[in-house]
């Protein structure tokens, strides 16, 4: 019989134990740094006081409760969205590149949103409704390019890279045929950003990423059987397809919805549930802990964006995209070595 | 043999733990599978017999991993019916179906990492309801299908660190955890060496005679199958050739027609049931003397 080390106080160690109190801790002071520093707006604890109580001055208030907290509400929101999204299809994937991210639904839904900005115009509603649609139709093409007797993850994956690639050329080719001005809001948004967002943008959009989380965690169990292969979950009385068509539902409409309000962010998707699932050195990756990771990585990613250039913020996209990519070699590196 | 099976029986009525399953009833009513364009078998009728320990046996692509997968509701005919107590099984809700009949199918996938216990807990899930707390009746189904499976002693192990034959047993113990009258089994044995073959096909034994489960298995073996069924079903192209107690029909001309395999039948030593020898080309003893 193995006698596990169990009490060993190391990093590692306190860090598998309490996973989901340290990403918390992390947050939280992140959203502090966020919400309370800089020249003019906090000084000291007194008017961090002030700030959280409501009695600073206008300015101070405007800029940290319209400005600030909107757009750190927004990156923990869509951080916790593409979070699940990426858990949930790397669940049905069975493998840890299976991310919207990389099989190209996000791009999908931008397509959707770039369509329905030439067609309609700059609509909230409308941009959302083409992002879901649009996020649809990527997963829908995916899949029938992928179907060979029953699909392999690894088959969806490739197919996905491919379409991915035709949807981007299709996206630029879009933003070239629009007018000047909307092809100027298009391309900055392509590079997905949270710039510009205001507590009127984000909160409906909130409420539908709650909804789509809330279905995403219903059906965590039946997820997990899925895991084990469509026969044994069958057996255990899992309906499959019903299931595995609502979770993808589920998954393409969180990343849609994220990327009608920022445009495409990469990487979240891909790394949010692995990291969680390392931290928690868990067998499965669980939802909750995804989120969180999830939002603290966009929250994170776009503290660098705004803080690293001096003058000016870059999209936080490019961060995520950077940072992506190191992790995605790594990530190739080592699967490929299984 | 037949002695010890009622005694066994007997006992049972005795054992104040034992409970009487409800009636049972599982079949075929002319189905025709297949998959896509391929058709397997055309109107194959079959009825499993209730508290028997059934064995489908036949060569390869004869039908009998397909005629399990129609039992068990994994793959829907093309037409006819497969009934479960009577009912059309597609038009029952799965997970009701998943509280009577238990698979272990051939490809399942264990997770990255996760305990023995925690596998075996998922075969649960189709008695439990939205929102509800693991309850004791839970723990109790667990605990008593790790045991009947002796991997009481890897409760907490990860399943990837077990041998095969662990690992088989860990499934096993899944199905069990679910509770069902009704056990399928899709070639069980099949890359386990002989000593864990052998335990295993006790133990589904123990559970046909003790618990009175109603079992049916697809097996590649045909000594143990006829060392085990108290039914055997051979099949070749399709169709069920013929089935009953392997003593009552195994014999040289059915082992010669359905895998077209010369061979001699001995009594088993041990069981008393028909043992298999195949002739092959190889040399005889006589030609060795």
């Amino acid at each position: 019989m193995k006698v596990y080390r169990t009490h060993t106080l190391t990093i590692t160690n306190f860090v598998s134990h309490y996973p989901k109190q340290i990403i918390c801790f992390f947050t939280l002071a992140l959203v502090i740094a966020t919400l309370f520093f800089g020249q003019h707006i906090a000084e000291n604890v007194q008017d961090i006081w002030r700030l959280l109580t409501g009695q600073a001055a206008p300015y101070q208030s405007i800029v940290v409760w319209q400005w600030r907290a909107s757009r750190l509400f927004a990156a923990l929101v869509i951080g916790a969205a593409l979070g699940i999204s990426g858990a949930v299809f790397q669940s049905l994937v069975r493998n840890p590149l299976g991310s919207p991210d990389i099989t190209g639904f996000n791009v999908g839904a931008f397509t959707g949103v770039l369509l329905s900005i030439a067609l309609f115009g700059n609509l909230y509603w409308f941009s959302v409704l083409g992002a879901i649609l649009g996020g649809l139709f990527s997963a829908l093409l995916v899949y029938i390019f992928a179907y060979r007797d029953g699909h392999s993850g690894f088959r969806l994956i490739i197919v996905g890279i491919a379409i991915s690639a035709t949807l981007s050329a299709f996206n630029q080719w879009l933003i070239l045929s629009v007018s000047l001005e909307t092809a100027m809001t298009a391309a900055l948004w392509g590079a997905g950003t949270l710039n510009g967002i205001t507590w009127v943008r984000i909160l409906p959009a909130a409420v539908l990423i709650a909804a789509f989380i809330l279905c995403a965690f219903l059906l965590n169990t039946r997820m997990k059987l899925l895991e084990m292969g469509d026969d044994t979950a069958a057996a255990l009385g899992v309906s499959v397809n019903k299931t595995r068509l609502t979770l993808m539902f589920v998954g393409v409409a969180l990343t849609a919805v994220a990327t009608a309000i920022t445009g495409p962010i990469a990487f979240i998707a891909l790394a949010a549930p692995q990291i969680a699932k390392r931290l928690e050195n868990s067998a499965s990756t669980s939802l909750g802990s995804s989120a969180l990771v999830g939002g603290l990585l966009l929250l994170s990613a776009d503290f660098i964006a705004q803080h690293s250039w001096e003058g000016s913020t870059l999209p936080v996209g490019l961060i995520t995209v950077s940072l992506g990519g190191i992790y995605l070699v790594f990530l190739i590196i080592r699967e490929g070595r299984k | 043999m037949t002695a010890t099976v009622t005694e066994i029986q007997q006992n049972k009525s005795n054992d104040p733990d034992y409970q009487a399953l409800p009636e049972l009833s599982l079949s075929t009513q002319s189905v025709t599978l297949g998959y896509d364009q391929t058709i397997i078998t055309n109107n194959l009728s079959v009825d499993i017999p209730e508290g028997k320990f059934s064995i489908i046996v036949g060569p390869n692509g004869c039908g009998k991993s397909t005629l399990l997968r129609a039992l068990s509701r994994l793959l829907p005919p093309k037409s006819g019916q497969v009934r479960l107590n009577g009912q059309d099984i597609h038009t029952l809700p799965t997970r009701e179906v998943a509280k009577i009949l238990g698979l272990l199918p051939q490809s399942a996938i264990a997770p990255d990492g996760i305990k023995v216990v925690d596998l075996v807990a998922r075969g649960r899930f189709p008695h439990q309801k939205w929102f509800q707390p693991w309850r004791e009746q839970d723990q109790i189904a667990v605990e008593s299908a790790m045991k009947a499976t002796g991997i009481m002693e890897f409760a907490q192990h990860h399943v990837d660190q077990l041998s095969g034959g662990q690992k088989q047993r860990v499934w096993v113990a899944m199905a069990l955890a679910q509770e069902t009258p009704l056990l399928l089994l899709d070639e069980p044995t099949t890359y386990l060496d002989i000593a864990h073959q052998i335990e295993l096909m006790d133990l589904f034994q123990d559970l046909n005679r003790l618990q009175g489960h109603t079992m049916v298995a697809v097996l590649h073996d045909l000594n143990h199958a006829c060392r085990y069924a108290d039914n055997l079903i051979a099949m070749k192209e399709g169709k069920i050739i013929t089935s009953g107690a392997p003593k009552d029909v195994v014999t040289e001309a059915l082992i010669e027609d359905v895998f077209g395999l010369p061979c001699m039948i001995l009594e088993d030593p041990v069981s008393g049931t028909p043992l298999i020898i195949p002739k092959g080309r190889q040399v005889s003893l006589s030609d060795k003397l």
